[in-house]
């Protein structure tokens, strides 16, 4: 099992900060106005340079005796934007809990680049990972959850500077710094001291983004993330992440129900069923002449509500 | 009986001295109970089988059995294994290590209460356990059970009186002694009662202030 011709190099998170301020600046545009809360996304603050691509080998996830993902193979690029839909319970959101290592993987390979996450070498084996291991492969991937996750305890500056501080070892003024833009680029630079339950749902769920980003992931998974908000809230998270998504080198994993989002910020589009893949192609194929009936069935039910 | 109150203004001096020693025990022996009662919740989650059981047990043990023969075993069985104690300080560590088994289970159902969105999140900034113990768990979990400590500062001072097996001249043995020298038992028992429930109102109101305050935000 060689590793995916996925990787690009090493990955260099310094690329990002002083490379890209000349593109960053003209960003400030169309779809800026629509959520009326996007202030528009500076792109220095956004994760840039190689981001490894995933790829699942035989993956098997069970839960008790319900077999969620069945050997499940498939591969997302470095840098890819990937959707998954599908029915609930299907397996979308357990891709993303694996990838996270919020679930044990119980049979077959995770890459991300070219290391396995779930396994480490020893010799030429492959034995389960260790925590330190883990601890490793976690600094690459991001995620932004359904219902947001903000510590309530910590006011959102804190929120934004805890990980950054702790686990990358930046100095307090740097990661003060670092929470400033990217609040600013959230559109909630006056909100650095409130706390989350100050907060709308929409307000926490971009703090929450930020503070994703403020760990400088490479992969960034986001799992129904606007399906917690109230209905007036969700398109200017979904601007938000459109912008995001457009202006970073990240891979992106996303599951949503949000047939418009999904078609617009995806690449390719996984339709899953039964933990299988049933049928993937970019989106327009996917959303315009689906050629499986059950990806037919699902998007009218979908589209349907 | 009529009530004497020349005999009652006597004996109050003396009687508050016995409700102070009653109240620094209280407080003294709730620290031990929050401090150790943590530890005990911290250390039943290890990964080690042996070190979760062992503590598991222990507690239990401690929880079920009285407080006076706890009280009667550390201050009469440990000096005959070389290690004595003055009554004061086996009180107080006795009422502290027999409560910390009941705040132990209190920090317990907070911390099992903290939502597990806020462990998952930890994990997705990678947090290390320390911090995420420190920073995130332990302060949202203390916080919601700051009321329910609170009431345990009342149930371990209404208990406070039973060191007085112990030779503790804590409020009550001093009123029982007063009442054995004279043969009038009506007043300093009744001032003792009514000094529990001044304290206890006292302290009812403070608990219920806290409650509020770490209720609302």
């Amino acid at each position: 099992m060689p590793p995916p011709d996925t990787t690009a190099g090493s990955p260099t998170p310094e690329e990002s900060g002083g490379a890209s301020t000349g593109e960053g600046v003209s960003t400030q545009k169309s779809d800026v106005a629509k959520g009326g809360a996007t202030k528009g996304v500076a792109a220095t603050e956004l994760p840039r340079g190689a981001a490894p691509g995933i790829r699942f080998e035989k993956v098997v996830k069970r839960f008790g005796h319900n077999v969620v993902l069945r050997e499940l193979d498939f591969t997302v690029g470095p840098g890819e934007r990937v959707t998954l839909i599908g029915p609930s319970g299907s397996g979308k959101t357990t891709i993303l809990r694996l990838l996270m290592t919020l679930e044990k993987l119980d049979d077959g390979l995770i890459w991300i680049g070219d290391e396995t996450l779930w396994h480490m070498k020893r010799g030429d084996k492959r034995v389960p990972a260790n925590q330190k291991h883990l601890h490793e492969m976690r600094k690459q991937v991001g995620m932004v959850f359904q219902q947001f996750n903000l510590f309530p305890n910590m006011n959102v500056l804190r929120n934004l500077t805890e990980g950054p501080v702790r686990v990358l070892g930046l100095s307090k003024d740097e990661a003060v710094e670092r929470a400033r833009g990217l609040l600013d680029m959230v559109g909630l630079a006056d909100k650095i001291d409130a706390h989350p339950s100050q907060l709308s749902g929409g307000q926490q769920q971009r703090v929450a983004i930020a503070r994703a980003l403020a760990m400088q992931p490479k992969v960034l998974l986001l799992d129904e993330v606007t399906s917690a908000l109230d209905p007036e809230l969700v398109v200017g998270v979904q601007d938000l992440l459109r912008d995001i998504a457009r202006q970073s080198d990240l891979t992106l994993l996303c599951v949503t129900h949000e047939m418009t989002f999904a078609r617009d910020i995806s690449d390719r589009v996984l339709m899953f069923d039964q933990g299988q893949i049933v049928e993937e192609g970019p989106p327009d194929q996917i959303f315009g002449e689906p050629s499986e009936q059950r990806t037919r069935d699902f998007l009218q039910a979908v589209l349907a509500t | 009986m009529d009530w004497n109150w020349d005999f009652t203004w006597e004996i109050l001096p003396e009687l508050l001295e016995g409700l102070r020693t009653t109240v620094i025990a209280t407080l003294c022996g709730y620290v031990i109970a929050l401090v150790l009662g943590l530890v005990w919740t911290l250390l039943r989650r290890s990964p080690s089988r042996i070190l979760n059981q062992t503590v598991r047990w222990v507690t239990e043990f401690i929880r079920s059995t009285p407080l006076i023969p706890q009280l009667f075993f550390v201050f009469y069985v440990l000096p005959s294994w070389g290690l004595t104690i003055g009554p004061l300080t086996a009180g107080i560590i006795t009422l502290g290590i027999h409560y910390s088994t009941y705040t132990a289970e209190v920090y317990r159902a907070g911390i099992a209460d903290v939502p597990k969105g806020q462990w998952e999140a930890c994990t997705a900034i990678n947090l290390p356990r320390s911090r995420v113990w420190l920073d995130v768990i332990l302060p949202q979990a203390i916080r919601r059970v700051i009321p329910t400590l609170g009431n345990y500062l009342i149930a371990m001072f209404k208990d406070s009186p039973m060191l007085l097996v112990i030779n503790v001249s804590e409020v009550l043995l001093v009123a029982y002694q007063e009442g054995g020298r004279t043969y009038q038992y009506l007043e300093p028992i009744t001032v003792v009662g009514v000094l529990f429930v001044v304290v206890s109102v006292i302290s009812s109101i403070l608990v219920r202030r806290l409650e509020r305050r770490y209720a609302t935000t």
